[in-house]
């Protein structure tokens, strides 16, 4: 059973929808028996980082997080749940959870895309994903696929944790982590067939499929 | 680089399908669920619902299509359509829409705009705006004015100063629907949609207009939108998404191409 971690994010209900059209079996939920009992955990995220990081601490959740990463428990954080991995977000000017080293910067209005027009923010819509490194997420997935953002702020974690770029203005990192420990910006459970073949090989990964 | 979105649009009534010409004889053409499943197998890169029944039943039979759509297709969706509180927005996106969209309401009460934004994220909620083109005024300088009611109340509201303002508000994205062009599918009304993309920095969804393909192409070229909305030339299989997207590409366009 994969948990989801429920803390309020706006997106957890479509990843759970998501995986039970992929008939994994998961549960919304905070209760750290269950969570120490799921064989993996998915940590979603709409929304404001200040928000997500006060419920997260004010529920005890943030520690559960740490020590289920440290206990190695494979996780996969989404949008908001990628970004609060790292040490801070320049969003609400917010420490995060620092169980991947790096931050979250705010795009630069500044920046230009293709036809010279500057970038729109947030950046939303379909954009592609280039792996630096191998990474099991992706196993069996065109590397031409595309999969669905709506995000203002990106995550700039210390290059060793680089696995994804996509580009928008600049090239960011999309995807981050080491083994086990993954967080993709873009939203998988809103990415069509990609999307679900990369949530899948994470139950795969957790041994659910 | 990110790809220009291809959005077909569903206008529901009482659960059920249909499409305006003009807004006016609306025929019913079949269940928005089954609709919006073979749209998402088809390649569209989002989905927009717009609820046009007006009775509280009607709301309803919406929030239960929303969450019958939510489970089948693995796209974002946004509802619009009777929206007009926070309340209502909360309905819909905890029955699975990504998005709300504020047309009318948000016009009336534009303070709906930023409580949506504190309460959702500025991602969660679209203003849709309709617009006709009168003579350029005092009151109206961009000659473009904001209309209500399917067109039939004109508000004495600048378009481009509207556009401005509920980007100031917090919408995360604006559909312009041109009231003019609308059912006419002779093109977009590219330089409304142009002169409201380059006032704001959030996306724009062209809408209102398109009879094929070069026209959607306009849309996000000429344009400058960062979508554009389908209806008619979709629902009647006079192109399917893919041929609208070759065609796109063809003219340069980045478009989702795997689905």
């Amino acid at each position: 059973m994969l948990a989801i971690l429920d803390y309020k994010a706006g997106n957890q209900t479509s990843v759970r929808r998501a995986l039970d059209h992929l008939g994994i079996p998961c549960r919304i939920t905070a209760d750290p028996a269950v969570i120490a009992d799921a064989s993996g955990i998915i940590f979603p995220g709409v929304g404001a980082a200040g928000q997500a990081m006060r419920e997260l601490t004010t529920t005890g959740l943030d520690a559960l997080l740490t020590e289920q990463v440290a206990a190695a428990k494979p996780l996969l954080g989404i949008c908001v749940g990628c970004q609060i991995l790292l040490d801070y977000s320049a969003e609400n000017d917010t420490p995060a959870l620092g169980i991947v080293p790096g931050q979250c910067a705010l795009f630069n209005a500044a920046l230009t895309d293709e036809d010279d027009s500057p970038i729109r923010i947030p950046h939303m819509g379909w954009n592609q994903v280039r792996l630096d490194k191998k990474c099991e997420l992706f196993e069996g997935i065109d590397p031409a696929s595309e999969f669905y953002f709506v995000h203002s702020y990106y995550p700039v974690p210390s290059p060793e944790y680089v696995i994804g770029v996509t580009h928008y203005g600049l090239d960011f990192c999309s995807v981050h982590g080491r083994q086990g420990l993954w967080a993709v910006q873009f939203h998988p459970e809103k990415s069509g067939r990609p999307g679900l073949a990369l949530l899948r090989n994470f139950a795969a990964y957790c041994r659910e499929v | 680089m990110l790809s220009k979105r291809v959005i077909p649009c569903l206008d529901v009534r009482d659960g059920k399908l249909t499409k305006g010409i003009k807004f006016k004889g609306n025929v019913d053409i079949g269940d928005p669920v089954e609709t919006a499943r073979l749209y998402y197998e088809a390649g569209a890169d989002e989905l927009v619902f717009y609820d046009i029944t007006a009775s509280s039943e009607g709301r309803g039979i919406m929030l239960d299509v929303v969450d019958r759509v939510a489970r089948e297709i693995f796209i974002p969706f946004s509802v619009g359509g009777g929206i007009s509180t926070v309340e209502d927005m909360r309905a819909v996106l905890l029955a699975g829409a990504e998005k709300i969209s504020v047309n009318s309401a948000a016009v009336k009460n534009p303070d709906i705009i930023s409580q949506g934004a504190a309460a959702f994220g500025s991602q969660c909620v679209v203003v849709g705006m309709d617009v006709k083109q009168v003579p350029v005024s005092e009151l109206i300088p961009s000659g473009y004015e904001i209309v209500i009611h399917g067109g039939r109340k004109a508000m004495g509201l600048d378009a481009l100063e509207w556009a401005k303002t509920v980007e100031a508000l917090g919408a995360g994205e604006i559909c312009c629907n041109s009231i003019d062009a609308d059912g006419a599918k002779t093109g977009y009304e590219l330089k409304l949609t142009r002169m409201i993309a380059e006032a704001v920095t959030i996306p724009v969804i062209a809408s209102g207009g398109a009879g094929n393909p070069d026209h959607m192409a306009d849309a996000v070229s000429l344009g400058k939108a960062s979508a554009a909305l389908i209806a008619s030339i979709v629902h009647y299989g006079e192109y399917s998404i893919k041929q609208c997207k070759d065609h796109m590409t063809a003219r340069g366009i980045k478009v989702r191409t795997i689905w």
